[in-house]
């Protein structure tokens, strides 16, 4: 039997939609692991990854930590994809472009309602926000783009199926959605 | 404070006049947005109201006309309204410095009026003063040869609140140089000669002249000039025999001012062309349409149309025919590159954004209100003049068998002689350096931002329709040069004078931009250039105009031709790099948090 | 001899008849040729330039280009398809298209176009515009972000509602809508949600109030079929 290919996922600035879209494969995920092995993902909660031949990216690029992780995956995968809308075009993160970064800042930390303590965090651990959050391929080199908030679970697995088996990928009508 | 009732002060009393003598015309509506803008320094709301209610256009419409054209503004700009042209050959010449150090001195930002109003200090589309840069215009007049202690002067006399009419006359002092002449230049000045043999000789007579003469239009695209007037004398338009002959005088192309030499030394022969176009075609109503950059030219224009009617040489039966009407208007533009496209002159003309429009129909059966209209260039009408009175022989005799006649070029750029040069077409590009004394040559872009750029290796080729075509603009670029800074202010010119109608113009001409930026920031990679190259040939095969079809050129002949401004670009950098400053993104956060760790830091040397 | 005139639409023999546009004789052929600004009710416009097709060898936009006798357009080339779709991403990063926060999603012509040429991302830089919302009228919002300058809005006001609500401003990348009134906001024009001009949005930049999502997912226009089968958002409007 040849070598299981391994792949990776992660979710920067998403809402794990994508993940849990994927999840939706159902009982296809048995027929998928016999090709497949997991590197870092949610699932195996491998921190850093290895070599892979395919990366997963759900979720746009929010912060200075979303660009290192956007980076290592880019770095160690033969094949980057970008799951779902906000990796695609950065999605409804992205709707606080529309703001300064600061406006933000302030509604969610200061004049929010509910907020107690009016303090913007600046602990040094806290990930440092870009003024905008971006869609991946503004970022590191995407080779596939799969949209939709999320993608399908039969979306996915026509796209990693027919990835998988060297074939052009086409997806039925009804699979391809921005939403 | 008190109304003025002074109508050169009130400018609702200077409303009501513009719109009395205009007869509530809506098509005169940039002409009387452009009288406001010189009087005002703006248009005064008080004014678009009344012009909405005048001329029953909406005044959103009216704003949106005020936002199409860049010397208009609805805020007031400074009492000394000054722009730096921004050709690149003005950089060359270091107008981007003249300009720092005169926002420095007068403690103003660039683009944003002072605080007290007396000054604004910005750029502009080039000017063409190109062979005598840099040039500013200071509230439509222009100021030539800048330098530093020019400079050191403007504000002084600005800082006084000194009329521009007591600043030394020869900051204004504009110069022909006319450095070689042939055909056209050297031809007398007609004064009724090509007329007369059109009365004498009939209009088909005449045509079949400037047939046999070859002339194609001088405006860049080359189509044949009796070609146009047969179309436009043929086509029947509901029967009406309401033609009109407009001359494209918008010569926006960077680099060109060989128009701005013609209308100041050949006025007559261009008239006397619009007429005998007149004459051919059976028009009645002329237009000059006037690029706004040369206002100051446009009372000597009003001074030769006024003499041209004393002597029955417009006016009603021109030169004593019954029935031969015929007068010319001249129409400012406003500070819009697009205008120089004819549908869109068209546009202006009637008052409007200047919007190209589709084609077909073509200006020639439904132009200006819907006449049959020609349209042609300020040269084209003056060699047709010449023509008439000397005949298509003379004409032919220089020249080459698809292209007769010559051909005035404007150069500019790194040579000894900048101005003028009428060269016989087929000339080569490289005796023309040799001429205009340019060595060490690394490029020619010929036909400006929308032209060619031409390499060492092609100076053999000519200038001609079939070989190398131009309206004139002809600028040169020593060794020295980094081309780049050339491809950059092309694209940025682009940007800024696309009018946005069509997708790949307006979105691909900014993504361009953006991309030739990146490239000139050291921050592409080869990717980038693919894309540049991809987005370029999108815009040429896409776009609804001419400006979106020829805005790549000069990138794509960059990668093309010039590989090596490229390399270096690329030399240290992946095939793939981020399309925004990675570190820069988190100045922000870092500015509201206080943080500086390095945490608060993307490296961006991967 | 031919009864008709014709041209060939790839390879498909188009009759058509005088004063068509290629787009007007496909459309009666029930050809799709995919288009933004081009809507039958109004004159030819040609900005989106979506509707570009092939004709011997040149680019034009079919929605303006006249027909006539034996002309070989492409309409499918591989070439063209990628051509529509480089447009049609250079629209999306031009503006703010969140599809899962609007309404319009699955109705959108934009998106359904798009989703007919294959487009999967946006492939381009996005510009992220700050553009505010106008929901000062009592009846209709308005989303600057979805707006994609097609003028349907503007012609339909000026040449059905009489009305002259809306207008382009300023030029180039900075073109931008505008609206008729002392405050620039809808709220205070002359706009009626019974407009025309509030029928002929192809996008969600112009939206009905007090509705909203009211087809599930699954059942929207586009949903099960492309618009190649469903035809333009206008001309299903008119249906309901």
């Amino acid at each position: 039997m040849a070598e299981k290919l391994k792949v990776a996922t992660c979710s920067l600035c998403g809402c794990f939609g994508c993940h849990m879209s994927f999840l939706d494969i159902d009982e296809r995920i048995l027929d998928l692991i016999k090709v497949v092995e997991f590197d870092r993902t949610p699932i195996t909660d491998i921190k850093h990854i290895s070599h892979c031949d395919i990366g997963i990216i759900e979720g746009g690029v929010a912060n200075a930590e979303n660009v290192e992780v956007l980076r290592e995956f880019r770095e160690n995968c033969d094949i980057l994809i970008a799951l779902g809308a906000c990796a695609v075009n950065g999605g409804i993160p992205a709707m606080r472009n529309s703001f300064e970064l600061k406006e933000c800042l302030e509604e969610a930390y200061i004049d929010g309602v509910g907020v107690h303590t009016k303090m913007i965090p600046t602990d040094p651990e806290i990930p440092m926000l870009l003024n905008k959050v971006h869609p991946i391929h503004e970022v590191v080199k995407v080779d596939y783009f799969l949209p939709g908030c999320p993608p399908s679970g039969d979306a996915i697995w026509t796209f990693l199926t027919e990835l998988i088996e060297g074939k052009p990928i086409s997806f039925p009508y009804t699979q391809i959605h921005y939403d | 404070m008190v109304a003025s009732t002074d109508p050169e002060l009130n400018p609702q009393a200077f409303t009501s006049a513009l719109l009395a003598s205009a007869g509530n015309d809506s098509c005169e509506l940039l002409q009387m947005l452009h009288a406001l803008q010189l009087q005002f320094n703006h248009i005064p709301q008080a004014s678009i109201s009344q012009l909405s209610e005048a001329l029953s256009l909406s005044e959103t419409y009216i704003r949106s006309v005020i936002g199409f054209y860049t010397f208009l503004h609805e805020t007031p700009r400074g009492e000394y309204d000054i722009l730096f042209s921004d050709s690149i050959t003005d950089h060359m010449l270091g107008s981007r410095l003249l300009l720092s150090d005169l926002c420095d001195k007068l403690g103003v930002e660039r683009g944003v009026p002072r605080k007290d109003g007396r000054v604004t200090v910005d750029t502009t589309s080039c000017t063409g003063l190109c062979d005598q840069g840099p040039a500013i215009l200071v509230n439509g007049r222009v100021l030539t040869r800048l330098d530093a202690h020019k400079i050191q002067n403007i504000a002084l006399l600005i800082e006084n609140c000194t009329p521009l009419d007591e600043w030394p006359s020869d900051f204004f002092r504009i110069e022909n140089n006319i450095r070689q002449s042939n055909l056209l230049l050297s031809h007398n000045q007609c004064n009724g000669e090509a007329v007369q043999k059109c009365i004498d000789n009939g209009a088909d007579k005449l045509l079949e002249e400037i047939d046999d003469s070859g002339l194609r239009g001088r405006g860049g695209a080359g189509f044949k000039t009796a070609l146009k007037w047969k179309f436009c004398k043929e086509a029947h338009n509901g029967g009406t025999n309401d033609r009109v002959v407009v001359c494209n005088a918008d010569e926006g192309e960077p680099g060109t001012f060989k128009d701005r030499v013609l209308l100041d030394s050949q006025a007559d022969n261009v008239f006397e062309g619009m007429t005998l176009c007149a004459g051919i075609i059976g028009a009645r109503q002329g237009f000059l349409y006037l690029r706004g950059e040369y206002l100051y030219l446009k009372p000597q224009l009003e001074a030769v149309l006024a003499k041209r009617r004393d002597k029955g040489l417009l006016g009603k039966n021109i030169l004593g025919k019954h029935g031969f009407d015929f007068d010319i208007e001249i129409h400012m533009g406003a500070g819009a590159y697009i205008c120089g496209e004819e549908s869109s002159l068209i546009e202006s003309l009637e008052g409007k954004r200047g919007v190209p429009r589709k084609r077909p129909p073509f200006p020639v059966t439904h132009g200006y209100l819907q006449k049959p209209t020609v349209v042609n260039n300020v040269e084209t009408y003056l060699a047709a003049a010449c023509i008439a009175a000397s005949g298509s022989e003379w004409f032919r005799s220089v020249g080459t068998e698809e292209s007769s006649g010559t051909k005035l070029l404007s150069i500019c750029g790194d040579c000894e002689h900048p101005g003028i040069y009428e060269v016989p077409f087929g000339t080569s590009i490289q005796q023309i350096l040799d001429a205009c004394g340019a060595s060490d040559v690394q490029a020619v872009q010929v036909a400006g931002a929308a032209g060619m750029t031409i390499p060492p290796e092609e100076f053999e080729r000519s200038i001609a329709f079939e070989d190398v075509p131009t309206a004139g603009s002809f600028m040169v670029f020593n060794n020295e040069r980094n081309l780049l800074d050339m491809v950059q202010n092309f694209a940025h010119f682009f940007v800024h004078e696309s009018c946005g109608f069509c997708t790949p113009c307006r979105v691909g001409g900014a993504l361009m931009k953006d991309l030739v930026d990146k490239l000139t920031d050291g921050k592409a990679g080869r990717y980038d250039t693919d894309e540049m190259r991809n987005i370029g040939l999108l815009m040429k095969s896409t776009s609804h105009c001419g400006l979106g079809t020829t805005a790549p050129n000069c990138v794509l002949d960059m990668l093309d031709k010039f590989p090596y401004i490229v390399e270096e670009k690329l030399a240290h950098h992946a095939s793939y790099e981020p399309a925004f400053d990675l570190d820069e993104a988190l100045q922000e956060a870092r500015d509201i948090s206080h943080r500086n760790d390095s945490r608060a830091h993307i490296r961006t040397d991967t | 001899m031919k009864d008709s005139d014709t041209f060939t639409l790839d390879g498909k023999t188009i009759p058509f008849q005088p004063g068509d546009t290629i787009m007007d004789a496909a459309m009666r052929a029930g050809e799709y040729i995919p288009h933004l600004c081009h809507n039958p009710e109004f004159a030819p416009h040609g900005s989106c330039r979506v509707c570009v097709v092939e004709v011997n060898g040149r680019q034009v936009s079919s929605c303006t280009q006249p027909a006539s006798n034996d002309l070989e357009v492409k309409n499918n080339s591989e070439e063209l398809v990628q051509m529509r779709r480089s447009i049609l991403q250079m629209l999306f990063v031009e503006g703010n298209h969140v599809c899962p926060g609007c309404e319009k999603s699955g109705a959108c012509q934009l998106q359904a176009v798009a989703y007919y040429t294959g487009m999967l991302s946006p492939h381009f830089t996005h510009f992220f515009p700050r553009r505010p919302l106008d929901a000062s009228h009592p009846d209709t919002v308005i989303d600057f972000d979805r707006c994609i300058l097609c003028e349907l809005c503007v012609r339909a006001s000026r040449d059905v509602d009489g009305k002259n609500v809306f207008a382009l401003d300023d030029r180039g990348i900075k073109t931008h809508l505008v609206i008729n009134s002392p405050s620039g906001k809808l709220g205070d024009s002359e706009f009626a949600v019974t407009d025309k001009a509030a029928h002929v949005c192809p996008v969600g930049a112009i939206l009905p109030k007090h509705q909203g999502y009211e087809k599930p997912i699954g059942e929207r226009l586009y949903d099960k079929q492309p618009i190649s089968v469903v035809g333009d958002v206008a001309a299903n409007e008119d249906k309901e």
